[in-house]
């Protein structure tokens, strides 16, 4: 049994209970679905699609670090902010199916971990946050590539946005791992 | 000798507060996913260049020296929050499966980076472009994308195989 999972039940002060009994009904519903039960049956599946997972987070991440980096004036300060954007941001959008798709195949395999888990809301709130910090940074460069880099006033701003974007990809990762530490019973 | 070593560790003042701490090993756990999806996501951005695949614009001693820095800083996060986990329970760890064939995936992947830096890399200022990129540097690239996958699936695996006393 997976260690995150014991942790939980020894946890009793992490309990939670739900008042939403449609909720209740519909993860126990999906549980039983044929596919549900088959991924449940196979032991590797949920490891496999965990990995897949997080190997995705990584892309994410790690593009997400290296543009804001160069947004606060940290690394590869050889090359202009918009080369370094053009360079990861497509790394940042594209994992991003991947990630759908592996965190659906997961919660369908159980539920209730994660729909009756205020974590997970938490994590979906962080990623919309997340995605508008990207976006606030990604836009303006699409008109002009330059955007970030012609006044002192908008780098400052390329660093205030890169030092929010930061903790916030950080805090997902975070939520993500809580997910299986808090566990209703 | 090792189990002995293994059941000092363990019994450590720090082992003992995270494996009885209420959420100590969680926090833990976080910093050490995140410090290894660093690891893993930049070592990847050195080893698609020698592949050929991004980055093609730039040689690969500048994507080495925009990146390496990065993958340390996340490195030594790693290797501390890892040690500190496997500390609280380091005879269970020590016994599985998938902890060990990560320690070993990890060491490979360490002499491919040693081969690298001291022979397979020579020159790799002039690998301005994948076209100019010799066979041994993609080879290299290769293997070490290859084995630092496989060291993410083993740890996720060890959460799956390990049988805790409690």
């Amino acid at each position: 049994m997976p260690r995150d999972i014991l942790v939980s039940q020894s946890k009793s002060s992490r309990e939670l209970s739900t008042d939403v009994p449609s909720l209740d009904m519909f993860c126990t519903w999906l549980a039983a679905t044929p596919l549900s039960q088959t991924i449940q049956s196979a032991e590797w599946v949920i490891p496999a699609v965990q990995t897949v997972h997080i190997l995705a987070i990584a892309t994410v991440m790690t593009s997400v670090l290296m543009i804001d980096l160069r947004l606060m004036g940290v690394g590869a300060r050889d090359q202009t902010m918009a080369a370094v954007a053009k360079r990861f941001l497509p790394f940042v959008w594209w994992p991003l199916p991947i990630l759908f798709a592996t965190g659906a195949t997961l919660i369908i395999a159980e539920p209730a971990r994660a729909l009756e888990n205020p974590v997970f809301y938490l994590k979906m709130g962080l990623l919309l946050a997340a995605a508008g910090v990207t976006l606030t940074c990604q836009m303006p460069l699409a008109r002009n590539a330059a955007f970030w880099e012609l006044s002192s006033a908008r780098r400052w701003a390329a660093r205030i946005i890169a030092s929010v974007s930061l903790p916030l990809w950080a805090a997902i990762i975070f939520a993500g791992r809580w997910i299986a530490y808090i566990q209703k019973t | 000798m090792l189990e002995a070593f293994l059941q000092s560790l363990q019994s450590t003042a720090v082992a003992t507060a995270i494996r009885e701490g209420e959420s100590f090993f969680p926090w833990i756990e976080c910093v050490h996913v995140l410090a290894l999806t660093i690891v893993i996501g930049s070592i990847a951005i050195v080893d698609l260049r020698l592949v050929g695949l991004t980055s093609r614009d730039r040689s690969v001693a500048q994507v080495t020296a925009a990146t390496l820095p990065v993958t340390w800083c996340a490195f030594v996060a790693a290797v501390i929050t890892g040690g500190l986990l496997f500390s609280s329970n380091a005879t269970t760890y020590g016994h599985n499966f998938f902890f060990q064939a990560k320690l070993l995936l990890i060491a490979a992947a360490g002499l491919n980076m040693a081969a690298y830096h001291l022979f397979v890399g020579r020159g790799a200022d002039t690998w301005r472009t994948p076209s100019l990129t010799p066979l041994r540097g993609r080879i290299a690239g290769a293997i070490s994308l290859c084995l630092w996958i496989t060291i993410a699936a083993c740890g996720r695996w060890i959460g799956f195989t390990i049988d805790m006393p409690t």
